[in-house]
């Protein structure tokens, strides 16, 4: 391996990327802003992968995905906090175990 | 030694840019303020950018700052600030699942590390050291407008399917608020709007009209 930085090096930043955002649904369970900030994280984690593979196999396609992940992933945060901000208008909170009221 | 340094250049920035990443992302989920996490955010977006550009794809790289920066953060920044929560009471109990999370993250990265290591351990990066004849930007779109004209329509589709969803479920048409009303206003009378006597001399008119 040495210094030379090779495709592990980005495999293995992703891969700590995804684990960090993991952690952090655990950590801020209770906070859903901070688990949709740790959903993008992870999404960030999946371009890093897709960008790294593109340039290893020399292919334009993996960049291409990319594009469209971050598409859907904006398109998401903005649906994601909508929702959200509904939610706090009828309930005055944000807090997960709040958001029950479809449980039987 | 010094002849060395140009080709530790690129070792020396991926290490920056993975380092600031990685310290910006345990920041994003350990921050105390919800604000503090947005600016991580932001901050991990930017270093990612530096990534994808040693990585070659320079479009992506400023399509993470204009749009993930530029949009995605700053709405969260918006609702972060409009959102009136008191968010110690959020973090209170939050560490009882820690221990859980530390196990089963440890346990992913391991396996995740393992695989790739076996798998790709000695793969190497191709580095740019000469720049191809088309650039990064034009590649792309050659490939995006022919073969993937299909998925690129879609996602046309949901960014216009997410935005007027967005508008809906968040517009309200609040009571008490003076709209203007332009139909109301363009099909007035003159009659409604003013009356016109004759006043008599010395005597005025009534109040209250």
């Amino acid at each position: 391996m040495g210094f030379e930085v090779g495709l592990l090096h980005y495999l293995t930043l992703a891969s700590l990327l995804f684990t960090i955002g993991i952690f952090g649904i655990f950590l801020n369970r209770k906070n859903v802003i901070i688990i949709l900030m740790s959903v993008e994280l992870m999404l960030l984690a999946v371009n890093i992968n897709f960008v790294a593979f593109s340039t290893h196999l020399n292919d334009i396609a993996g960049q291409v995905f990319t594009m469209f992940i971050l598409t859907v992933a904006a398109a998401e945060a903005a649906i994601g906090l909508a929702i959200l901000v509904i939610f706090f208008r009828s309930k005055g909170t944000i807090a997960v175990e709040d958001i029950s009221t479809l449980k039987g | 030694m010094i002849e060395m340094i140009p080709d530790l250049l690129p070792s020396i920035a991926f290490y920056g840019f993975a380092f600031w990443l990685v310290i910006s992302a345990i920041g994003v989920i350990t921050a105390k303020n919800p604000v503090y996490s947005v600016l991580f955010l932001i901050f991990a977006f930017f270093n990612a950018a530096g990534l994808f550009v040693m990585l070659g794809a320079e479009f992506l790289a400023m399509i993470l700052v204009i749009v993930y920066v530029g949009a995605v953060a700053v709405l969260f920044l918006f609702v972060v600030m409009m959102l009136d929560v008191d968010f110690k009471s959020l973090r209170k109990g939050s560490m009882k699942y820690v221990p859980l999370g530390l196990v089963l993250g440890g346990i992913l990265l391991a396996e995740l590390f393992l695989l790739l290591k076996a798998r790709f351990g000695t793969a190497p990066m191709p580095q740019m050291v000469d720049l191809p004849e088309i650039s990064n930007t034009q590649q792309l779109g050659l490939v995006l407008y022919t073969d993937y004209i299909f998925a690129f329509l879609v996602s046309g589709m949901i960014l216009l399917v997410a935005m007027i969803g967005a508008i809906v479920l968040t517009h309200r048409r609040r009571p008490g608020v003076r709209r203007q009303n332009i139909a109301d206003q363009v099909a007035t009378k003159q009659s409604d709007a003013m009356e016109i006597r004759k006043v008599d001399v010395g005597k005025g008119i009534e109040k209250g009209i």
